[in-house]
């Protein structure tokens, strides 16, 4: 007998697909541009503005899962990647402020108070948007494949990996916190004015950037769907399952997982250089070894190894920050902490495990 | 160690990825050669000057007491364990001391654990589709279509291994006997010339027992064949030249009735 190949989606799945995008790029813009403020049914700019920063942690939820969930290498470094590419675009942003600083000067404002009189030389070019776009690819890309090919050479693997990068995303924190090294200090990069000469502030931009979000999460789900379903997936879940019988098949596990961690790089850096036109600062703290363990619960509390459940977990997790963090703002991490407990210990599938096991119940 | 002389001439060995590497030279007649393999973990000598020559179209049972080194002889064989001393030849040129595990597979080498190993998250039939013999580069990989030829390979080896009813099922849910069985499929979906089996027939049913017996025998003669086993019914049975390893070193070698009847055989293991 012959097993039927995965489709790359089941037929309920691409309607629900093309409901998402029908969702995004229609539904959205029309009610939140076009509908009266007063409609009962107007989406206001606020939720606007958190579903399209939700979307962006939801690619690098994916991005996670494909690493950790598929390939079973548990990353906690992955808030850097996320990082250097709102950092790289947060440049161009920041040339697009132009005169209109607060010193009026060609430079930004913080080179102006650090008494700088020319652009350090790698701020070179990231006026122009696409080479902006192309560092926040190629710099998270190329960082993950230097650090991922001496790693895993070097075979080092579970609990140390993922001390490895929660230590280099520390130290990058601690390096861009330094005014010396050209981004910013502590403030990190803010007040952005406008994308290629647009002001950012206008509804119709804020829409922009939320379908191009949108859209960038979708793609980001086909293309992670594409992989697990194909050959490379079956040898990345073998990899998770039993390496050495990868090796001894013929496989170097060095060269599929060096594939999988860059591309989960890259997918963070463009998730990155989305998110912080969106949210209007870009600064250190988003390198903080905490943020990266949050990228691991999103994950978890959807459901490793599900790509959906990865998405999943991005907007309950989020959703429930942005209401805790007003309710009681002081019990939020405690409440991170718990639910990353109960998850372990109850839900080792996450929420897409659990309504799996109802449905089966019920059937 | 004169490893240039021999690899001299025809570099691409085995090389990584590639479904035609170098072929084995088996023209002087052993498809491989262990000379002097030295190997200790903190002190405690694990391989003591081991040398052993395994014919082409061999069938070779190893045999020997727990902590022999019969295990660990196979990690030299296979790269997971680099020797302090000694050299390892897979035919006239290859010298296996130079590749990695993924090298050493792709150059016709494959290995059976003692603890069956198959990826038990997938079915049976992906088991075998991973570990058949084709290009496992990365790049290949990403657009692997499998066509029919190798949906009738696959096929093929899930009858030989009795698994066809099985073939959808995840692996992890198989019986012992029945994973034992799914990784001599893969192994044999790799096409080796060279197969290292540890301990094939640990928790199979007599029936099973029988019928492994039966193909090893089969394979014997296109392939070569190392076996390593406790069970001493399945290798008199199989066995036409036995190895018996002692403390790191051979101890004993020649027929099943030959290694039999030495004193010092009896003594540190059957006699016991």
């Amino acid at each position: 007998m012959i097993t039927p190949r995965q489709p790359l989606f089941s037929a309920r799945a691409w309607s629900a697909l093309a409901l998402a995008v029908a969702v995004i790029a229609v539904v959205m813009p029309l009610l939140n541009l076009v509908a009266p403020k007063d409609s009962m049914f107007a989406v206001s700019d606020y939720t606007v503005a958190l579903a399209g920063k939700i979307m962006c942690y939801a690619i690098v939820a994916l991005a996670m899962d494909l690493i950790w969930g598929y390939t079973g290498i548990l990353s906690l470094g992955h808030g850097l990647f996320f990082a250097l590419g709102g950092y790289c675009f947060g440049m161009y942003l920041m040339r697009q402020i132009g005169h209109d600083g607060v010193y009026n000067s060609d430079l930004p404002d913080f080179m102006v108070f650090l008494d700088w009189k020319e652009y350090p030389w790698y701020w070179n070019f990231t006026g122009h948007f696409w080479y902006a776009m192309l560092l926040a690819v190629l710099i998270p890309g190329l960082l993950a494949f230097i650090f991922g090919f001496f790693a895993f050479r070097s075979r080092i693997k579970g609990v140390y990996f993922s001390i490895i990068t929660q230590a280099l995303t520390f130290a990058f924190m601690l390096l861009f916190f330094r005014n010396d090294t050209g981004f910013g200090g502590n403030n990190g990069f803010t007040d952005f004015k406008r994308i290629a000469g647009i002001a950012i502030a206008t509804p119709q931009m804020r829409m922009t950037l939320f379908v191009l979000s949108g859209l960038t999460l979708i793609g980001a789900l086909l293309l992670a769907r594409y992989l697990v379903t194909s050959k490379m997936g079956r040898v990345l879940t073998a990899i998770r399952d039993a390496e050495s019988r990868v090796m001894f098949s013929g496989y170097d596990p060095l060269w599929y997982k060096l594939f999988v961690w860059t591309l989960s790089a890259v997918l963070c850096g463009i998730a990155g250089a989305l998110y912080v036109p969106q949210v209007g600062i870009i600064n250190p703290s988003e390198m903080s070894p905490a943020n990266s363990i949050e990228i691991a619960i999103w994950v978890a509390v959807g459901g490793r190894g599900t790509l959906i459940g990865a998405i999943l977990g991005a907007f309950l997790v989020n959703g429930a920050k942005s209401w805790f963090t007003v309710a009681f703002p002081e019990y939020w991490l405690f409440f991170l902490g718990a639910t990353f407990i109960a998850v372990t210990l109850f839900l080792p599938q996450g929420v897409v495990g659990l309504v799996a096991r109802l449905r089966g119940k019920k059937s | 160690m004169n490893a240039e002389v021999h690899s001299a001439g025809g570099k691409p060995v085995a090389a990584y990825g590639h479904v035609t590497g170098k072929e084995v030279d088996v023209s002087h007649g052993p498809i491989l050669y262990l000379e002097d393999i030295s190997v200790s973990f903190d002190g405690f000598k694990a391989l003591n000057a081991l040398s052993l020559t395994v014919e082409a179209g061999e069938l070779r049972c190893i045999i020997g007491p727990n902590g022999a080194g019969k295990t660990t002889m196979m990690d030299v064989i296979t790269g997971k364990t680099r020797p302090d001393a000694g050299s390892v030849y897979f035919g006239q040129s290859i010298d296996l001391l130079r590749l990695t595990e993924p090298q050493i597979a792709h150059a016709g080498i494959g290995r059976k654990f003692q603890k069956p190993t198959v990826f038990e998250q997938h079915s049976v039939f992906e088991n075998l589709e991973l570990a058949m013999k084709t290009d496992k580069r990365v790049r290949t990989t990403l657009f692997a279509k499998l066509d029919s030829h190798a949906r009738d390979r696959i096929a093929h080896t899930l009858d030989l291994i009795n698994l066809a009813a099985e073939a959808g099922r995840p692996a992890g849910l198989l019986s012992h006997g029945q994973k034992q069985w799914l990784e001599i499929g893969m192994l044999l979906m790799q096409e080796p010339k060279l197969l290292l089996l540890d301990e094939p027939v640990a928790g199979m049913t007599d029936a099973e027992t029988e019928r492994t017996g039966e193909l090893f025998n089969t394979l014997a003669g296109s392939h070569s064949l190392i076996v390593v086993e406790h069970d001493m019914d399945f290798v008199a049975g199989i066995a036409r030249h036995v190895t018996v390893l002692h403390e790191g070193s051979v101890l004993a070698e020649g027929s099943m009735e030959t290694v039999q009847n030495d004193p010092r055989v009896i003594e540190v293991y059957l006699g016991r």
